[in-house]
């Protein structure tokens, strides 16, 4: 995975808002709270001015604009940090959009501990848990650009509430943009390997990618399977992985609580119990540092996956 | 120099209200009031008290002030309206069903089981409700984001939100405040209805609020203070909205919560109890004692 490009997926977020405007997306408008430098909605607002509409610091109250912007016709994609949407707005979420079931996107960037330097307050590690709970909505969580930028664009196309969680650190662009699709509600196998499955959402993705190389010079054949849906899961793959490897690991920059590693072990404790394993944050919170130093120091690296997934299949 | 941004339609679209269209608006008020205790009674429960302070101005809203169409529910050229008070919901259905929306009979239907009439307004479920609400504070920002979409799209759409003087403590009312005011949206009319009381006790002593006129005028509100039980004040008030350009419009309704029935008025626990079969006969009585004697005015 080496010299490859890297990208945040905020700053594939902002370029994709202009690519749909740019294309015919007449009826998109976009939110933000007082960052639209960091969630990169501000490369959408230096081309369209007309169409962002900046909210202050006030989340809840975006998130009911949104709502009242959709019953008008419009799609609108309301942003900011994941902790500010996902969290301090929650409840707008649910009762405003939810409830209602409209046609609102909120695109939550700085999701997770790589936000880094900021800390705890603004590491949030418990939005998929918050938004897999509403009813009808759709939870997306794209693992590098070119996925990003397809979910973003799927999100517009899809009728009904949708939550995408991007990041801010840069991170390896794995995917293929001329080969590369993307369907709400499907997930992905990267390699093929039947002795243990990597279930992997997010910046995960890349760094299940480099543990199945390294594994694989060990003899172990990983299946890394990227779920960038987190909601609605992709059940089939998740128990074909099962039956298939056996042994399944989950992978994501979320609390192991209420993320990917608890809808998966779901289907699999319900439908093909299967030896599992959650790698993410540990049920504690983040502190400052850098984003890098940051996801070694919480196992959300290759080296931790790899070590995982030894001691599942030797164990 | 204000920016003239007002699109406004309903600018000199109506005569001044008559003495007839008075008295048939008061005939309309009496009827969601019956609406009410005849809802809140058949749902042995629900909040009579908000819904019977607003019922002259759902009345005046849903006969007179609003542009829509019953037989057109979802027009999108039509004007909104956003019970951000969701409780009060029977004295919205009250004003939705007596205008056509739905039928009538169906009001003792609300909060049963299988039944459309939910206990907070469902946009999805009854025709005419523009918001689901519920949720204080949350219904004001849905409305701004409403009348800001009409701006933005250039149609000639007015946004109307009701307001309880409890719910304004929520912090996303003011948050919603700037928002209007911000984008000058004189396409946006709220209301609060000042009726003194809320659950625990009277306003004043739960969390005083006061002086809300001084408060909106500061968040760049034009604010008119208004009996809300007058028609003549209530129309005067909307005058004003729509003659108004460049920033939005707060209009204070101070009322008399449970207006209409004599055991119900200003009395705390009818904020959300539904009156028992005695009690609601009573009720009855005194509303159609009301409605014959606006019956024989003509």
């Amino acid at each position: 995975m080496s010299e490859v490009k890297k990208i945040a997926t905020r700053d594939s977020y902002g370029n994709a808002l202009v690519e749909l405007a740019q294309n015919g997306a007449d009826d998109l408008v976009v939110l933000d709270a007082d960052l639209a430098a960091a969630t990169k909605t501000g490369t959408f607002k230096k081309a369209f001015p007309e169409r962002h509409f900046n909210c202050g610091i006030a989340e809840c109250n975006m998130i009911g604009v949104a709502a009242g912007l959709s019953t008008m016709g419009l799609v609108p994609f309301a942003s900011s940090f994941a902790m500010f949407a996902a969290g301090r707005a929650f409840e707008q979420i649910r009762n405003s959009v939810g409830y209602p079931h409209l046609n609102v996107k909120i695109a939550a960037t700085h999701g997770g501990i790589s936000v880094g330097e900021d800390g705890a307050s603004h590491q949030c590690c418990e939005d998929f848990a918050l938004m897999r709970s509403i009813p009808g909505m759709t939870v997306l969580s794209p693992s590098d650009d070119v996925e990003a930028r397809a979910a973003v664009k799927a999100a517009y196309a899809y009728e009904g509430p949708v939550y995408i969680r991007l990041g801010r650190l840069a991170t390896p662009v794995f995917h293929d943009a001329q080969s590369y699709t993307f369907q709400i509600g499907k997930g992905e196998q990267l390699t093929d390997g039947n002795d243990v499955a990597i279930i992997a959402t997010g910046l995960m993705v890349a760094e299940a990618l480099t543990a199945a190389e390294n594994l694989a010079k060990e003899g172990i054949h990983a299946r890394v399977i990227n779920i960038c849906t987190i909601k609605p899961l992709d059940e089939e793959i998740v128990l074909k992985a099962a039956k298939e490897c056996g042994k399944v690991i989950t992978c994501e920059e979320h609390n192991i609580i209420g993320g990917l590693g608890e809808a998966v072990a779901a289907v699999l404790s319900e439908k093909c119990p299967t030896k599992l394993r959650r790698i993410g944050v540990n049920d504690e919170f983040g502190h400052s540092g850098p984003a890098a130093a940051l996801l070694k120091q919480f196992g959300l690296s290759a080296e931790h996956v790899e070590a995982v997934a030894r001691e599942l299949v030797k164990g | 120099m204000q920016e003239k941004t007002k699109i406004n339609g309903n600018k000199g679209r109506c005569v001044s209200l008559t003495e007839e269209m008075k008295l048939a608006l008061k005939k309309k008020a009496c009827q969601v009031r019956m609406g009410v205790i005849e809802s809140t009674h058949g749902a042995k429960a629900g909040h009579p008290g908000g819904s019977l302070s607003a019922a002259d101005l759902f009345a005046y809203l849903y006969n007179r002030e609003l542009r829509i169409d019953p037989k057109n529910p979802k027009d999108p050229k039509r004007d909104r309206f956003v019970l951000s008070k969701g409780h009060t919901a029977p004295g919205l259905y009250a004003a939705l069903a007596y205008r056509g929306f739905f039928p009538v009979e169906d009001l003792p239907t609300l909060r049963h089981i299988d039944s459309y009439l939910q206990g907070h307004p469902n946009m999805n479920t009854v025709p005419g409700v523009d918001m689901s609400t519920g949720s204080l504070g949350q219904g004001i920002s849905a409305a701004a984001g409403m009348a800001k979409g009409a701006k933005y799209l250039h149609q000639d759409v007015n946004v109307y939100t009701l307001l309880g003087d409890g719910e304004i403590a929520e912090g996303e009312v003011w948050e919603a405040m700037l928002f209007a005011a911000h984008y000058k949206l004189d396409n946006f009319c709220m209301v609060i209805d000042l009726n003194g009381l809320q659950i625990d006790g009277r306003t004043c002593d739960v969390m005083n609020t006061a002086p809300v006129d001084e408060k909106a005028k500061a968040f760049g509100f034009q604010t008119i203070s208004i009996d809300g039980h007058d028609f003549d004040q209530i129309e005067k008030a909307f005058e004003a909205f729509h003659a108004c350009t460049g920033k939005p419009t707060c209009i204070l309704m101070h009322t008399t919560k449970g207006k209409g029935v004599s055991f119900m008025e200003n009395q705390v626990g009818w904020h959300g109890k539904a009156p028992n079969d005695e009690e609601y006969k009573q009720a009855m009585e005194e509303l159609h004692a009301a409605m014959a004697e606006l019956e024989a005015a003509k």
